[in-house]
């Protein structure tokens, strides 16, 4: 049972699709879209709702677009 | 799963980490993946969390990275090429109860800086020197700098740099290590998140030892430059990895605690 739940933001439009925060993340939660944004990135979006809150993505994104959430379950 | 809303969590109270205020909004003008974009804001994360920021000067250098002072929201001033070290040792000369640090790249302060380099850490000025090293002149398109590897193929060296006509690379953190001016020599990178972490506590030493007036602190991060190397962001940090860390392995190459 997971004891915290996480979610993150991504600034999609600041995002440029470089894919560093993919292998960063323990749960592969993050994968680039098929669409694509104003400057024509493949931007990452998060894939499922295995987020933890860890911010290994965050802190690894060279544009620092992801804002991290977490949140402990009584 | 969802046993809780994405709107329950994604709460004020619930926020584990954003991008730094002193980051302005402007979008990196750097490549996709550059590590330059994760260097920049450690330092301005390490300025914050120590609350410095409107006590510091850095200084920003030619390269990838000249328009630093577009995206830091610090004072900054930007120096002609190679010569920040020498315009943070007037800097802070002139001003003394100010955090001074440059930002420079191995073109910068490895190639056409390496006298000021050099003379700003023998004569150890109390400033920070921020080193990102790529391996290559980025901003220009690719050429072979003094950093690049034997066999390293770049725009000026297409069948690889060949060590007996174009030299061997200047391991330039060992070379000022030797130097008594400076006080602590660290080489880290920040292609994964531990990587990230341990940098950060690099640059938070290195400032510490400005506040106390040890002497000049020098903080090297091995990056990636994926279009200089023709490859994609994970793949040049995986190349990084395989390449560049056995010639220029991590550590702390100098701490001096007294």
């Amino acid at each position: 049972m997971a004891k915290v739940v996480g979610d993150i933001v991504i600034d999609i439009e600041k995002c440029k699709g470089c894919s560093v925060c993919i292998p960063a993340c323990p749960n592969d939660v993050i994968a680039l879209s098929k669409n694509v944004n104003g400057k024509g990135y493949n931007y990452a979006e998060t894939i499922n709702e295995e987020c933890i809150g860890c911010a290994n993505c965050a802190i690894v994104c060279p544009d620092g677009v992801i804002t991290v959430y977490r949140k402990k379950l009584d | 799963m969802a046993l809780i809303s994405k709107e329950e969590i994604r709460k004020p109270e619930n926020l584990i980490y954003k991008k730094t205020p002193l980051l302005t909004d402007k979008p990196l003008s750097y490549c996709p993946g550059c590590g330059h974009g994760t260097a920049h804001r450690i330092v301005m994360e390490v300025l914050e969390e120590m609350g410095i920021q409107d006590k510091t000067i850095g200084i920003a250098p030619v390269g990838c990275s000249v328009l630093a002072y577009e995206f830091m929201n610090i004072d900054m001033q930007q120096a002609a090429h190679g010569r920040a070290p020498a315009v943070a040792t007037a800097v802070k000369r002139l001003n003394p109860d100010k955090f001074v640090f440059t930002y420079q790249g191995d073109g910068d302060l490895a190639a056409i800086g390496t006298a000021e380099t050099i003379h700003a850490c023998n004569r150890g000025e109390n400033i920070v020197i921020i080193f990102i090293n790529n391996g290559i002149y980025g901003m220009t398109g690719g050429q072979m700098a003094p950093t690049t590897l034997p066999g390293m193929k770049s725009s000026t060296s297409p069948y690889g740099r060949d060590v007996h006509t174009m030299g061997n690379p200047l391991k330039i953190t060992e070379l000022i290590a030797q130097l008594p001016g400076t006080i602590y020599v660290t080489r880290q990178a920040v292609h994964t998140p531990g990587n990230v972490r341990k940098t950060k506590k690099a640059v938070r030493k290195a400032f510490e030892n400005q506040k106390l007036n040890k002497g000049l602190s020098f903080v090297e991060i091995v990056s990636n430059c994926n279009s200089g190397w023709k490859m994609a962001p994970v793949k040049s940090n995986e190349w990084m990895v395989e390449n560049m860390f056995p010639y220029y392995p991590l550590g702390d190459i100098k701490v001096n605690e007294d």
